[in-house]
């Protein structure tokens, strides 16, 4: 009986205790919102003026810190939590790409562009809360832990090649830092669905319904983000302990079914889309575990401020376009910087909607409408120069936008107004960059590097070791219309295993980073109900500098035969030995002189001697004469050695008889 | 006709140097040097002038300049070169002073090759002295062998190419020369200068402390004194005064006292410049280190970098040490069997660690062609600007238009190896000849009597009449003999006996 008893005990305290914690949890509940694990998922939905519709979802998980509630997490997804403890995580980005974001039309000021977009590929970078020596370790014991969780080769940042330590230039400065890329990454699939289970809903309710795979991958860029903040219990900011932000973007061009059908003139009206064109599916109503669930549609300011008259009361009663759907309220921006007018946010609360009422959101456009998004201050373009496999130049280009003169007038006042530029380049090390061959050209005018360059930090990339790492800040005038840096390299030889499978497809060097500090891109929609604060608007609100990612540059490098190793071994080892033999042999042989007369001195030897004795007396020559008994002498000494091998070896023949027998 | 000579010579020697010297300018004129300083030919990570320019650039934004992969040069050179690397004349081609050193070089080197073949001249007229042959040679009509080896050096194509193509390497060659320089002049300190600064810049002409050795020991040329004993024995004549020098320690003891020192002050200056950057530690790793590894795998006219970049990963250490073993194997043999003949013992070193050396270029080639000065046979002629034509051709195939592929590069890199043996190979002979046969017996002990231009020369023999038992010179007048001996000529300047000489070649072509 007492055997049957005990585990009856055990399952019983399991039991009450985790009732208990239940109950703990649930206290907690009421006591405040502060110590509670929560979760909200927001969706922002933006057109796009080249007749294409961004789609932004922003899901937020944030755990209290965990010395307040243990190991034990409802919402928070505990995979996260567990690698934050582990690898001393105080903040990570990981995101996956596909497709490049279309600064010029898609803009490049607003947070979304700044933030969201990603170079293609992996983008991965970490702050981590350990010792100097030890950020390493950690880093590449994260970059597996990634790996595994999502399906991608991130491992390969674990390679001290790929990934740097930006200083300063790479916006959340800080020495623990580490970012690396992996440009060629296929994102597909099998990274969203681990990226999907660290939802509490998943894709089953909220507004994760609409991640329908093909047609999120049918758009013209996504990026799967997710973002990490964790803060340790010490500091001052009790509200939160992690914050798990996961983003993700799309792009996608509706489907204009009726453009063959209607008559030409509204073929240069944008294509009308609903959620339920564009993603295949519908709001049914909120992820029960989510505090709030809404979806925001965003208008650009240079789109609203046409009808100039906004305001609370006509909002849903546009001329250019029409909404399918009332919404729940109006945020207008406040207090921006630039005067270019302002953006407006139509809010939708989707717990208003249910499975008999699904929330589908229809947006038509009645009149043809031409607008453009906000620039980003320079306009920039990375590209290759040169030919040929041996070397080359990169260029960074800005060009600067005409139409932003106004974020210039800022600070126009003071005569020497100067743009702060910061770039941040990673090369990989096969592109070996030479640093003193930079060059600035301002204005098409080659400028001295001290004029133009303020600060600049370059690590130089070590072969096999590490890549080379550049940062720059540029002080250019305000009213400079292109700038352009060129750096020249040489392209390396690699050996024949350091080849990717498709070595002839060339190799990627990651997109450089060009932020603009003097600029914020920041939106503020100041909301009604302070109570419940929107992630999403505040993560708009957060100021974070302008950033733009460059081009991804595929560099071809030239490649060996890879069918050749057997042949180059053999070949060189023959033209070594060729070396070898043919010297040892001439150092060897004689002259044939010298031969002939060796020769003719045992000739003339009687045949009484041995050849012994001859080459003996050879060597003899040119010396005093010596009696022949010494010779004598000698010769019987070599018979008695000779007789005395012959005894010795007989000897222990005998005895290795007797002893084995 | 030999009165003639005697007075255009020296007049033709210097204006053929200024010719040299004008054709380098000329050439550095052109245009982006005519993209010479590019090439994988003239200059390897080693010797590259865009890399030390890089390093300079390194070093004043206080970095280390081994920071990076580029620079694996001395940091010497960086504060010596570094500055000319950046500074500018208007209106002048953009390294012109970068240049300027190289031809002074260049004209240095072919200074003291002329000296040093005047100072073996002069020790082949005291050996002669020694055997009473003095006055059957009038040394007047001679035509100075260091002056044709020091024309050669600088109308060497490659020579000039390494010049013009803005790389280090007259400034490694000139080291090298100065330590042959001052062994066969006998200036202990200036060779051991040479010795070490060479050893700094290349790590290779370390072994050349073996012919160096001999040199200071036994004199520039010291035929076996056992054959000066055999002479004097059937001469009945004992004359230790006019016997050559024996080895004698004491100058060894100094170069290697000078040795010391001077490494010591190259050593400390080295570690003042790299103080706050990592210190001699990673001056080591990234110089002789990055000699020792084949690390950077970029093609160059050597073998090495194709078959590091293809042989399996787990072979690669057994083969660094083959492949540097099979220099070191070398040294004992050659320096037993030509310990004779030090000058052509440096000659064959030089020849063997410009073939194996891990980032070969042609300005290594033109240091040991410099030193040899022979004129080709045909057949390494015609290979040797062969493969100068082909290796850029093939170059311009694989990297520039992608039509061919680097076995076709490496196929003229495998033939540039090929002649390089042969050539080595083929004036090993020449070198170890000696001739102790019965009938020439008398002579053989003058068989060094040729005067070599620098290294190689073909022993000459004397004939003793057999009646009056003279030594008698041809009186025919053979200014200048230019013999075939095993596909190479070799020029005799002193008269001599035709029949023996065509013995003589007769019995090295077989």
């Amino acid at each position: 009986m007492g055997f049957l008893q005990r585990p009856f005990v055990v399952l019983l305290l399991i039991l009450t205790y985790q009732l208990l914690q239940c109950l703990v949890a649930f206290g907690s509940v009421n006591e405040g919102d502060q110590k509670q694990e929560q979760f909200s998922e927001e969706l922002l939905l933006k057109p796009l003026p080249d007749r294409k519709v961004l789609a932004h979802f922003h899901f937020q998980s944030s755990a209290p810190p965990s010395a307040a509630n243990g190991r034990h997490h409802h919402l928070f997804p505990k995979a996260i939590s567990q690698l934050i403890q582990k690898f001393q995580v105080k903040e990570m980005e990981l995101s996956f790409t596909h497709g490049r974001w279309n600064y010029e039309s898609w803009g490049g000021f607003d947070p979304i562009a700044s933030s969201n977009a990603k170079p293609p590929g992996v983008e991965l970078w970490a702050v981590f809360d350990v010792a100097q020596d030890q950020i390493d370790a950690s880093w590449k014991n994260l970059t597996h832990a990634l790996s595994g969780l999502f399906c991608a080769s991130i491992n390969f940042l674990e390679s001290t090649t790929t990934y740097s330590s930006p200083e300063w230039s790479f916006p959340p400065a800080s020495g623990n830092l580490r970012y690396g890329t992996l440009p060629r990454e296929a994102v597909c699939t099998e990274n969203l669905t681990p990226w999907l289970k660290l939802l509490p809903c998943r894709d089953k309710a909220g507004l994760s319904v609409l991640l329908d795979r093909p047609s999120i991958y049918r758009g013209y860029y996504h990026s799967q983000r997710l973002h990490l903040t964790a803060r340790g219990s010490g500091s001052k900011e009790m509200d939160s302990g992690i914050v798990l932000d996961q983003t993700l973007t799309v792009v996608l061009q509706p489907n204009s079914r009726r453009a063959g059908m209607v008559h030409a003139s509204e073929n240069h009206i944008q294509p009308s889309w609903s959620l339920s064109s564009m993603f295949g599916k519908q709001v049914i109503g909120k992820c029960i575990l989510a505090k709030s669930s809404n979806v925001y549609l965003q208008l650009d300011s240079s789109l609203v401020s046409p009808t100039n008259s906004i305001t609370s009361e006509n909002f849903w009663t546009n001329p250019s376009f029409e909404l399918s759907a009332n919404p729940d309220s109006l945020l207008i921006e406040e207090n921006s910087l630039h005067s270019k007018g302002l953006s407006v946010l139509y809010k939708f609360q989707v717990e208003n909607y249910s499975e008999s009422e699904p929330f589908d959101l229809g947006f038509t456009w009645k009149n043809p409408v031409i607008w453009s998004c906000q620039q980003a201050p320079l306009h920039a373009s990375r590209f290759l120069m040169g030919s040929g496999n041996e070397r080359g130049a990169i260029a960074i280009f800005l060009k600067s936008k005409q139409l932003n003169e106004g974020f210039i007038g800022f600070n126009a006042d003071n005569e020497r107004c100067e743009l702060r530029v910061d770039v941040f380049q990673v090369v990989p090390w096969y592109v070996k960059v030479y640093f003193h061959s930079l060059q600035v050209f301002v204005d098409q005018q080659p400028k001295a590097v001290s004029d133009v360059i303020e600060k600049i930090r370059v690590s130089p990339s070590k072969d096999k070791v590490s890549p080379g790492m550049m940062e720059i800040v540029l002080k250019l005038p305000c009213r400079v219309k292109s700038a352009a840096l060129t750096i020249d390299f040489d392209k390396g030889f690699l050996h024949i295993d350091e080849y990717p499978p498709d070595a002839n497809q060339g190799f990627d060097i990651p997109s450089a980073i060009i932020s603009f500090p003097d600029f914020h891109a920041s939106m503020d929609f100041p909301e009604d109900d302070s109570m419940n604060k929107s992630s999403l608007l505040s993560k708009f609100k957060e100021k974070s500098p302008v950033m733009s990612y460059t081009e991804v540059l595929l560099v071809p490098l030239t490649t060996p035969d890879f069918s050749m190793p057997y042949n180059v071994i053999t070949i060189t080892c023959t033209v070594f030995a060729l070396y070898f033999g043919s010297l040892l042999n001439v150092l060897r042989r004689r002259v044939a002189e010298e031969e002939r007369f060796l020769k003719e001195k045992a000739a003339n030897k009687t045949g009484g001697l041995s050849m012994m004795l001859s080459k003996l007396s050879a060597k003899l020559r040119g010396r005093p004469w010596e009696p022949p008994q010494s010779v004598q002498h000698l010769s019987s000494f070599i018979n008695s050695k000779l007789v005395f091998k012959v005894i010795l070896v007989a000897g222990l023949a005998v005895g290795w008889q007797y002893f084995f027998s | 006709m030999g009165k003639k000579k005697t007075e255009t010579a020296p007049f033709s020697f210097w204006s053929w140097v200024i010719a040299s010297i004008v054709l380098r300018l000329i050439l550095i004129y052109f245009p982006k040097n005519l993209n010479l300083a590019s090439r994988p030919e003239v200059s390897t990570p080693l010797t590259s002038f865009r890399r030390l320019a890089e390093g300079y650039w390194l070093k004043q934004s206080s970095m280390s300049p081994y920071a990076g992969s580029m620079y694996h040069g001395s940091p010497l050179l960086l504060s010596l070169l570094g500055p000319l690397t950046v500074k500018r004349i208007e209106g002048q081609p953009n390294h012109l002073l970068y240049s300027l050193v190289s031809v002074i070089a260049d004209v240095v080197s072919a200074m003291l090759l002329r000296a040093t073949g005047k100072s073996l001249q002069l020790t082949y007229l005291r050996s002669l002295e020694s055997l009473d042959l003095v006055k059957q040679i009038r040394f007047s009509e001679i035509l100075s062998s260091g002056d044709v080896a020091a024309l050669i050096y600088l109308w060497n194509p490659f020579t000039i190419v390494a010049c013009v193509g803005l790389s280090t390497s007259p400034i490694e060659n000139m080291a090298v020369i100065l330590c042959l320089y001052g062994a066969c002049s006998r200036r202990v300190p200036l060779a051991a200068f040479g010795w070490v600064i060479a050893t700094h810049l290349s790590l290779y002409p370390a072994i050349l402390i073996i012919p160096v050795i001999f040199l200071l020991g036994c004199g520039p040329d010291a035929p076996p004194r056992k054959l000066f004993l055999q002479t004097n024995q059937q001469e009945k004549v004992l004359n230790p005064s006019k016997l050559p020098p024996a080895f004698s320690w004491r100058p060894i003891v100094h170069f290697v006292f000078w040795a010391l020192l001077w490494s010591v002050y190259v050593l400390v200056l080295c570690g003042v410049s790299l103080r706050q950057f990592g210190g001699l530690l990673e001056m080591f790793k990234s110089t002789y280190g990055f000699i020792l590894t084949v690390e950077d795998l970029s093609p160059n006219i050597g073998v090495l970098w194709y078959f590091f970049a293809e042989v399996f990963d787990f072979f690669r250490d057994f083969f660094l040490i083959v492949f540097h073993v099979n220099i070191l194997f070398m040294i004992l043999p050659l320096a037993i069997r030509l310990h004779h003949h030090p000058c052509f013992l440096a000659f064959v070193y030089v020849a063997i660690f410009s073939m194996l050396k891990s980032y070969p270029s042609v300005g290594d080639s033109a240091l040991y062609l410099g030193l040899l000065e022979m004129q080709f046979s045909f057949f390494l002629f015609c290979g040797y600007v062969g493969v100068s034509l082909l290796s850029p051709v093939m170059h311009n195939l694989w990297i520039w238009r992608g039509t061919g592929n680097a076995n076709f590069y490496f196929a003229t890199a495998m033939v540039y190896a090929c002649l390089q043996i042969i050539l080595v190979v083929e004036s090993l002979p020449l070198g170890t000849m000696e001739f102790p046969s019965n009938r020439l017996m008398a002579v053989s002990s003058a068989s060094e009597l040729c005067l070599p231009p620098f290294a190689v020369f073909l022993p000459l023999t004397i004939e003793r009449d057999p009646v009056d038992g003279r030594q008698t010179f041809l009186e025919r007048d053979a200014f200048q003999y230019r013999g075939r001996a095993r596909g190479m000529h070799v020029i005799l300047p002193v008269k001599c006996k035709w029949e023996v000489v065509m013995e003589m070649i007769g019995m090295g072509m077989d």
